[in-house]
């Protein structure tokens, strides 16, 4: 063999339209695993603004984690951020009981069926959240 | 390699004398064969196929060809290959052998999915009909890919029969249970055509990864009762390491693309169960 011709990833993302359910599957859950992680550090961030609160501070509602609360939940932006949440945990949620049954080799026949069924239900717990995330800001 | 064989000799007759009006006189027979064939048939497909050969000058920089061919019912996708060749242009280069799904040879990545040409029927397919080498592996001219780490891979996990005990016998069978046989039953289907490593994109970041098709063949001998418990567990030290089944992460393109429809991904979760069983004993 004189030489040979390396075409480099030519599955890479730029295929996308020719992804199978399996391979959905896996980008959105790592996505949506990555989004959680992210999330997890600014959920700590706030939750340190309720370190060393004076009780008394916070039963009038004048303490900086009250306010910081009440300031983000007051934007409208955070509260679709919310709902984004949700969605991108119901669905790791669901797709990761997806991947036990797919660890337990329970289902593999059925695996893209129970991707779709997840995003389904995924739709359908971000829409009837709508109405208590939405309350009030619209 | 009989590729270069067939170039070579097509080189070698370059410089007789009467060559050009002969190449010129069987062009015009063919261009009109060609044509006949077109007419006749029930529709014509056109083919967009990857072009790249390292030793000849000019047809280094990789390309596609575009070749309209007759289509008849039951038509695959080799078929339509081998007319092209035939026909337009006896230097385009494919592996094929048995032309039934048996051998392994023709798996190519056509329309974005790998598949074996001999058993990819044409009428299926959207038009034009767009014929790659396999995906992830080097090309070495036109279709044809480097199987060597391939093999490679398909050798580590020592895919050869090894009981515990022989028969008393020399010509006695060496016995399974029907039970046990129906269980690796689809794993030995593999026909080592190479489309599950190359679909797999963990297979692709990682070139140590041993592969779903490997996988698959330790998979129906660690699970093939006949090879004893010590065996067994030689296997699965194979299959355990750091580049075997827990590489895997479930896409499933493997599964999909397999044209022996074996369930490559139960198969790797299999394994990797039975490896947890074989390092964690409560029992």
């Amino acid at each position: 063999m004189a030489q040979s011709y390396d075409r480099g990833a030519v599955e890479s993302f730029g295929r996308w339209r020719e992804f199978q359910a399996g391979m959905w599957a896996w980008i959105l859950h790592k996505l949506t695993g990555w989004i959680l992680v992210g999330y997890l550090f600014t959920h700590i961030a706030v939750l340190s603004t309720a370190v060393g609160v004076d009780p008394g501070a916070a039963a009038t509602e004048v303490d900086t984690y009250t306010q910081t609360l009440q300031g983000l939940e007051g934007l409208l932006i955070v509260r679709f951020l919310e709902i984004g949440l949700l969605t991108v945990a119901v669905f790791h949620i669901l797709n990761g009981i997806r991947l036990l049954f797919v660890d337990l080799g329970l289902g593999l026949d059925v695996q893209d069926a129970s991707f779709y069924a997840s995003l389904i239900l995924t739709a359908l717990i971000t829409l009837s959240s709508l109405p208590t995330f939405l309350g009030g800001a619209l | 390699m009989s590729t270069q064989l067939e170039q070579e000799t097509e080189i070698e007759e370059e410089p007789t004398e009467s060559r050009e009006s002969v190449a010129e006189r069987l062009s015009e027979k063919r261009r009109e064969q060609i044509q006949e064939d077109l007419d006749t048939a029930e529709k014509t497909i056109q083919l967009k196929v990857f072009r790249y050969d390292p030793e000849i000058e000019g047809k280094m920089e990789p390309r596609f060809d575009s070749f309209t061919v007759p289509f008849h019912k039951g038509m695959t996708v080799l078929d339509a290959l081998i007319y092209a060749r035939d026909r337009y242009d006896s230097s385009l280069t494919f592996r094929h052998s048995c032309r039934q799904a048996v051998c392994g040879s023709d798996a190519l990545f056509v329309n974005g999915q790998q598949r074996l040409g001999c058993k990819t029927q044409l009428g299926d397919l959207e038009h034009p009909i767009r014929i790659e080498p396999l995906p992830h592996q080097d090309v070495v001219k036109d279709l044809v890919v480097d199987m060597q780490h391939f093999y490679d891979q398909m050798e580590a996990v020592e895919p050869y029969f090894d009981p515990d005990e022989l028969p008393e016998g020399e010509l006695e069978e060496q016995r399974q249970t029907p039970e046990n046989r129906e269980k690796v039953k689809l794993s030995t289907r593999c026909i080592w055509c190479g489309a599950c490593m190359s679909s797999c994109n963990i297979a692709a970041g990682d070139n140590e990864y041993l592969g779903p098709a490997a996988i698959n063949k330790a998979y129906r001998f660690a699970m093939d009762e006949r090879e004893g418990t010590d065996r067994k567990k030689e296997r699965l030290r194979i299959v355990e390491q750091e580049h075997g089944v827990w590489r895997c992460q479930t896409q499933f393109s493997c599964t999909e693309v397999c044209p022996k429809d074996i369930p490559l991904t139960e198969h790797i979760q299999a394994l990797k169960r039975e490896s947890i069983k074989n390092n964690l004993k409560f029992w």
